[in-house]
């Protein structure tokens, strides 16, 4: 109670952080804004219902756009026939993929989709066509009366059968063996490694087929003037930049004649870190009738569309040295990539450079292939490339801690990275509390008190994980920034940032004001945040990869410069000292060494406006990249350029689960977790992010997973068969943020939302198994696997004498 | 065959034309204007569109508009204090986090105002089970289950209306 009672009163009082005794300008780290668990901007109008999400939104004349679906998964589209719909009264129009069909995708090397289907489907509920009618109801009807005729081809729904019929079919004419990308990263001598080890172990894994869930289904509304050409599109998206880019391509229209622009986002997990086809649509309507089209999916249509997460099989081979050290990994992958590339090649290749960290590997070899089959295409999901992988590597480490007889704990840290690390890959490892973070989950669980020690069908097991901070590339050819941003400050706004950064639920936004307002001397309070839109916003890649408070935050500072710099210099005129004496704190600006000479900091900007206007600076973010020719020793440096990342963020988890050995129904009891996000901006929302991650991946582990018949057709397309967690499948959770600052990160951050998802579904795994004995290797891990296992288990090892009662 | 009802929402009749088969939940985003109810699946499985009836919450998402003529329908906008000031329940989701992309955010409040109306002094258990038909993919639930505990000490304080 006593902790609710202190977090309620987030409104400090100046008295709160009271700098007085420690000169502030001794240490960076002593901030007052950063750091603060203080509310959302935009909590407020969301708990009012007064937040506008893209669907909430009508304009003047505003019409309506649905999608004609296809009934097949993998056929030669004939012929389209839409004379009747056209006939119907209150349709405007219908279009069919012919009219635009320009390639898209937001890896530009591998751009496969169009806004509709262009010749032929390639998953069960592609769009095929699209009518615009005065209301939903007579779009829905129209979409009955257009005949799509199709010429049925073999459907491939397994990635091994489809490499091995491609011969006879291929999903795209341009990819032979029907693959996106095969791939091979080999640092190190692998095998003369695996030849001197003590303990080798080789596995296979395979993983589901989750999606996001986000609970906003898709949104478009599109309004193209006829009369100038231009198009403003609001829509529901992670990506406004890679969005307006691709509009631009599919529409034939030059960038600087769109706009986009993000109304509130309700979630999006990477699942609307692509252009979507309700987009494309939307405009291409819009184009064509001359006033505004919204398209709004229904929930099935986001299930049919989804970019979840690849399936991946996987055969990992690890080697360890007498006493534990890894020597050696080989990764085989096989994703299963959908029917479209969108992220792929990214992906397939964050799957290998997740293999080495957070451990030190000094020899790793990848093979990786993304396959295209006939599903609805993967994509980015929360902790993209990562949770495959890491899955795989934190179980074998827990099976390789058995053959030596030692904690998994032990072994864990044992090969733990330090701050400092460089990987065999060239990624750089800046600052890490990785180690911080394993023995604050278990010490605070008690893990090794229980671990082994439980009663049959209890059990408890740990994790860790980490994810990239801030991201290295952009993912077409272009050195720009990959972040800017713009600060106004002057009487009449006080201080704007302008950044076309997403908040998508996640709470940039507030972030990004409590940075400004920390860099600036000010509070959160007075800052105001305009972001998500292209054309207000200075440019912004997007919310994805975990990079935004990294990257904003950079830009941030170095925009706040020539902003502190001017308005110093006026206060030092105003005030009779030097500009760089001056400390600017708490709305106030003083001289360090003689504390009488201070003035309100709104007194010094009057000041500054009233001879020059309005103050304006511009900041922008790029990251290191560590991947060319090394300019000291002119060799040209190897290394995976994905997965680069400035700084990386760690988390630590420990689950404790209960086996119901009468129904095999797995139950999440507690969960233990600490993580090392650097600084926390703002505690709060990390926790959120933290908890929401546990959640999302729970439900990956033990529930979600989507169904497709033989036919390809999808069998869950709904939250009724496609199971989330609740609030009754929720463990208790301990979630602990680590004392940790980056100093080569803006304001000592790193980030939490992915990081945090990555230790899930090992922690489980290797908790079922404390429990009941039983390893898994497939996901997720249903009642009827546990019981068939526990049979399994009975029959064949009823004598065995393992502590546990079989 | 449209026909004129009337519908009391948030102690406001408004007279609407609806077709027998048209769904409380587009009537009320539609044709009153009141967006704050959310439709997240249309089919009665997430709980976004929650709106109390006669107090108690449905789901205005499978809920026929004409059914509810002579009740009274209470949607997010009309948890509003005097003043604007928000609602204890509303306050508490502010300041503990509880919201993050706030999609779910409505449906949940009114499910958590259903359970504290009949149930003031409601166990964790209580609150996990009555909003368990509401899902969030963001928050983990967590802050949800404290905010609404919370709001339960506040509102059995100070009383609210």
């Amino acid at each position: 109670m006593d902790k609710k009672a202190s977090k309620s009163k987030w409104n400090l009082t100046p008295e709160g952080w009271n700098l007085e005794g420690v000169p502030a300008y001794q240490d960076e780290k002593r901030y007052t804004q950063v750091g603060r668990s203080v509310p959302r901007v935009d909590g407020p109008i969301k708990v009012k219902g007064e937040a506008i999400y893209t669907g909430d939104m009508t304009l003047p004349g505003m019409v309506y756009g649905k999608i004609k679906r296809s009934t097949y998964a993998h056929a030669i589209i004939k012929k389209i026939d839409y004379s009747k719909a056209l006939e119907l009264p209150g349709v405007l129009t219908v279009i069919t993929g012919e009219e635009a069909p320009n390639k898209w995708g937001i890896v530009p090397q591998a751009a496969n989709e169009t806004a509709l289907a262009v010749g032929k489907v390639r998953f069960y509920g592609e769009g095929v066509a699209a009518v615009a009618a005065l209301d939903e109801e007579t779009a829905e009807a129209a979409l009955e009366l257009i005949d799509v005729e199709y010429e049925p081809l073999p459907v491939l729904l397994d990635p091994f059968e489809s490499m091995e019929r491609a011969k006879e079919v291929l999903i795209h004419e341009d990819s032979p063996g029907n693959i996106l990308h095969e791939g091979e990263q080999v640092y190190g001598d692998v095998d003369k490694a695996f030849a001197e080890c003590e303990y080798v172990l080789e596995r296979e894994f395979h993983t589901n087929y989750p999606q996001h869930g986000f609970l906003e289904p898709h949104s478009a509304l599109a309004s193209y003037d006829p009369q100038n050409g231009h198009l403003h599109l609001w829509a529901s998206t992670q990506v406004p930049h890679y969005l307006h880019r691709q509009m631009s391509i599919v529409l034939e229209i030059p960038m600087n004649k769109i706009r986009v622009t993000l109304p509130a986002i309700g979630g999006g997990f990477g699942g609307k870190g692509e252009a979507a086809a309700s987009e494309f649509v939307a405009c291409l309507l819009s184009r064509k009738v001359g006033r505004p089209v919204k398209v709004t999916y229904e929930r099935n249509e986001v299930f049919f569309t989804n970019k979840g997460r690849h399936p991946c099989h996987m055969k990992v081979k690890m080697g360890l040295d007498k006493d534990g050290y890894i020597q050696a990994i080989d990764f085989d992958n096989t994703m299963d990539k959908g029917a479209y590339s969108g992220w792929g090649i990214v992906v397939l290749f964050y799957t290998a450079s997740m293999l080495h960290l957070p451990y030190k590997v000094p020899n790793a070899r990848f093979r990786g292939r993304s396959v295209y089959t006939n599903k609805p295409s993967t994509g980015a999901m929360r902790g993209l490339g990562g949770v495959q992988p890491r899955w795989a590597m934190e179980c074998l480490l827990d099976e390789l801690a058995e053959m030596m007889g030692i904690s998994p704990y032990e072994l864990k840290m044992k090969n733990a990275i330090e701050s400092g690390h460089t990987c065999i890959n060239n990624m750089f490892v800046p600052h890490t509390e990785y180690k911080k973070c394993l023995q604050t989950a278990v010490e605070k669980s008690g893990y090794l008190e229980k671990h082994g020690k439980l009663s049959f069908g209890k059990g408890i097991g740990m994790a860790g994980g980490y994810y990239i901070t801030g991201t290295a590339y952009t993912l077409y050819q272009n050195y720009k920034p990959h972040t800017s941003v713009m600060i106004r400050v002057d009487t009449e706004a006080g201080v704007t940032l302008f950044c076309a950064a997403a908040d998508i639920g996640q709470g940039s936004n507030t972030v990004m004001a409590q940075m400004v307002a920390e860099e600036m001397g000010i509070h959160f309070e007075d800052v105001n945040v305009q972001a998500g839109d292209t054309e207000i916003g200075a440019f912004d890649l997007g919310s994805f990869a975990s990079r935004l408070t990294y990257a904003a935050g950079a830009a941030i500072k170095m925009a706040c410069v020539e902003i502190n710099q001017k308005i110093k210099e006026t206060a030092a005129g105003m005030l009779g000292c030097r500009a760089d004496q001056l400390i600017i704190k708490n709305r106030e600006i003083y001289s360090m060494y003689e504390s009488k000479k201070r003035l309100p900091w709104e007194k010094a900007v009057e000041a500054y406006t009233s001879i020059n206007g309005s103050l304006v600076s511009l900041g922008n973010f790029s990251p290191p990249r560590r991947k060319g020719i090394d300019l000291i020793t002119g060799n040209r440096v190897q290394g995976a350029n994905i997965g680069h990342s400035p700084t990386f963020g760690f988390s630590a988890q420990v689950h404790e689960v209960e086996v119901d050995v009468e129904t095999g129904r797995i139950y999440v009891k507690k969960v233990t977790e600490a993580g090392d996000c650097g600084t926390p901006v703002n505690p709060m929302s990390v926790e959120g992010q933290v908890e929401g991650s546990i959640m999302f991946n729970l439900g990956a582990c033990l529930y979600e997973d989507q169904k497709l018949d033989a036919e390809g057709k999808h069998l869950n397309p709904n939250f009724h068969d496609y199971k989330t967690p609740t609030t009754m499948e929720m463990p208790e959770m301990d979630t602990n943020i680590v004392e940790s600052y980056d100093p080569t990160a803006p304001f000592g951050v790193k980030e939490t939302g992915e990081g945090a998802v990555q230790p899930t579904f090992p922690a489980i795994t290797n908790a079922i198994y404390d429990a009941i004995g039983v390893r898994f290797y497939n996901l997720p891990i249903t009642p009827e696997m546990v019981l068939k296992a526990l049979k399994e288990k009975k029959t064949t090892s009823c004598d065995c004498k393992c502590s546990k009662e079989c | 065959m449209k026909q004129l009802i009337e519908l009391d929402i948030n102690n406001r009749v408004y007279e609407v034309a609806v077709d027998a088969r048209d769904l409380l939940l587009d009537v009320i985003r539609k044709k009153v204007g009141l967006t704050g109810t959310k439709k997240g699946c249309g089919e009665g499985d997430c709980g976004a569109c929650t709106v109390l009836i006669d107090g108690k919450p449905e789901l205005a998402c499978i809920k026929l508009a004409i059914a509810c003529q002579g009740k009274k329908i209470t949607t997010i906008e009309g948890l509003i204090q005097e003043g604007g000031a928000l609602h204890p329940i509303q306050q508490a989701f502010v300041d503990y986090g509880a919201v993050q992309c706030g999609f779910c955010t409505p449906g949940m409040i009114l499910s958590a105002k259903g359970l504290l109306d009949r149930n003031p002094h409601p166990t964790e258990y209580d609150i996990k089970h009555e909003l368990s038909g509401n899902i969030c993919r963001c928050t983990g639930y967590k802050k949800i289950i404290e905010a609404v505990e919370a709001a339960a000490q506040v509102w059995s304080k100070e009383g609210v209306k």
